[in-house]
């Protein structure tokens, strides 16, 4: 007895087989004339410089751990919402509890500033201003980034 | 449904499940992604008053069988300071990602390739490995161009999944069933009964869920759209940055394969969101088939309105390509944290006491 996990199971199997024997068929048509130039990685004709496996933006990691989060509750939704309406009233309740303390959750990384993208502006401190500035003091004092 | 027409012809459950696999890649999603590429690139011609391919048949009909017969023939370059293994399995999960997920798709009432009840929550699932391939290759080809558009396409594909799936959790919500099959079953075969003017079932329900069904239905379609990478959101491949983001160290058949899968993500997010929202493969206006007592013809009939509700939405998601610019990272991403997370949570609490009340 094949499951309908059995015909998904196919599936998969018929995208692997089909991507392998599409580069094994390609394979044996197309030319291998590798030269040293070929094989260099491209960087719009320049030379490759230094290694693109650097640090990345801090950013990324950020986004993937809130929508690890999300995710996860989302998960935890979905029986929920198969079967609330046999509870009624109460079973709304139950979910939109949990929804809500979601929302909360998220509404606190807005304010943390966690879903903004571009990094947040350093405010520059208030000066006194009511003084005309003297002539000793350095104009172009930037605390802008 | 085919599988039982098959079991019945070959004698053998195996057999059947394996020929039944093969049918969507074969009889539809390459003759498809060969029209698609020519559409694709007919209606960007028009679109911007030029003419598109002339010169390989009529009017450019053979253009991508030439394409092809010359992809097939491009010397596949692997570049010495790429990580081989996983650059060559690389297109082999992301294909399997897109592939899998035609495995719930009810092509027609005739044929579905698994009737599967966890439906729609699997094709998220599945779909989600594809972030995965495109997170390899873009590591694996040791270029600044391919790491930059994996990253940049994996936070976009993450990100835009949740507004997805609470859209999928107030549609299961609604329906009570998470299979797809179920549910285009559900949403009868007149238009005021889909899903997107509030379902087959009358009353004051129905009129209150219209709002907030349009609004669903706009949210999930851009969010697909931003997690194929299409435009407006195609930061990941910006042609005029990042060369073509992931898949620049790519060439022949490998690059084929990436191509082809984008082609097979663009058609499965339209016919997933047709399912949810426009009746899948139901037709809005009754079927022939029954007005000349026919039955024979009303698979038929359902597989070519499931193929035009698909197509229509592929050329929607070409139309916005010639039409918006593209995001700037930022604001993709405020986009959908601060604008459809949010709506997409208040349409499910409402959408929860509508339907409890």
């Amino acid at each position: 007895m094949l499951t309908e996990f059995g015909k998904v199971f196919a599936f998969i199997l018929t995208a692997i087989l089909f991507v392998i024997i599409a580069v094994f068929a390609a394979k044996l048509v197309r030319p291998a004339r590798p030269t040293k130039e070929k094989l260099t990685t491209y960087e719009c004709g320049e030379n490759p410089e230094g290694s693109p496996w650097v640090k990345f933006n801090i950013r990324f990691y950020v986004v993937a751990l809130i929508f690890l989060i999300f995710d996860v509750e989302v998960v935890m939704l979905i029986p929920w919402a198969l079967v609330y309406q046999e509870g009624g009233i109460i079973g709304f309740l139950v979910g939109a509890i949990f929804l809500i303390l979601l929302g909360l959750g998220m509404a606190y990384e807005w304010r943390k500033g966690d879903l903004e993208w571009a990094r947040p502006d350093i405010a520059p401190p208030k000066l006194n201003n009511t003084e005309p500035p003297e002539q000793e003091k350095e104009p172009e004092l930037s605390l802008v980034e | 449904m085919m599988y039982d027409w098959l079991y019945n012809a070959t004698g053998s459950e195996v057999i059947a499940a394996i020929i039944q696999s093969l049918m969507p890649l074969f009889l539809f999603l390459l003759p498809f992604a060969l029209f698609a590429v020519l559409l694709e690139r007919k209606v960007s011609g028009h679109m911007q008053d030029r003419l598109g391919p002339m010169r390989v048949g009529y009017h450019g009909l053979l253009q991508t069988i030439a394409d092809i017969i010359k992809l097939i023939q491009k010397e596949d370059i692997i570049a010495a300071s790429n990580d081989k293994k996983f650059f060559n399995l690389s297109p082999l999960i992301v294909f399997i990602g897109s592939y899998a997920a035609f495995a719930a798709i009810p092509f027609s009432g005739a044929f579905l390739g698994s009737n599967i009840d966890l439906g729609i929550i699997y094709i998220v699932a599945v779909t989600g490995i594809v972030v995965a391939g495109i997170l390899m290759g873009g590591w694996a080809s040791n270029n600044k161009y391919s790491l930059l558009g994996a990253m940049r396409s994996a936070a976009q594909i993450i990100s835009y999944e949740i507004p997805t799936l609470l859209v999928v959790v107030t549609v299961i919500m609604i329906t009570g069933t998470m299979n797809l099959y179920t549910m285009s079953e559900w949403q009868t075969e007149h238009f005021w009964n889909w899903l997107i003017l509030g379902g087959p079932v009358f009353g004051i329900q129905k009129i209150l869920l219209i709002p907030l069904m349009i609004v669903s239905f706009l949210i999930i379609f851009l969010s697909t759209l931003a997690e194929v990478n299409r435009t407006p959101f195609d930061i990941p491949e910006a042609e005029s940055e990042l060369v073509s983001g992931y898949h620049t160290e790519y060439s022949g058949m490998k690059f084929a394969i990436f191509f082809l899968a984008e082609y097979a993500n663009m058609f499965a997010i339209s016919v997933i969101v047709s399912a949810l929202f426009l009746g899948g493969f139901q037709s809005p206006i009754g079927y022939v088939g029954n007005l000349f007592g026919l039955p024979w013809l009303i698979p038929f009939e359902q597989f070519f309105w499931f193929a035009f509700k698909g197509i229509f939405f592929v050329f929607v998601q070409m139309w916005l390509r010639w039409t918006l610019p593209r995001f700037r990272v930022d604001q993709l991403m405020a986009f959908c944290w601060k604008y459809l997370i949010p709506f997409s949570f208040v349409i499910l609490l409402i959408v929860g006491l509508i339907t409890v009340l």
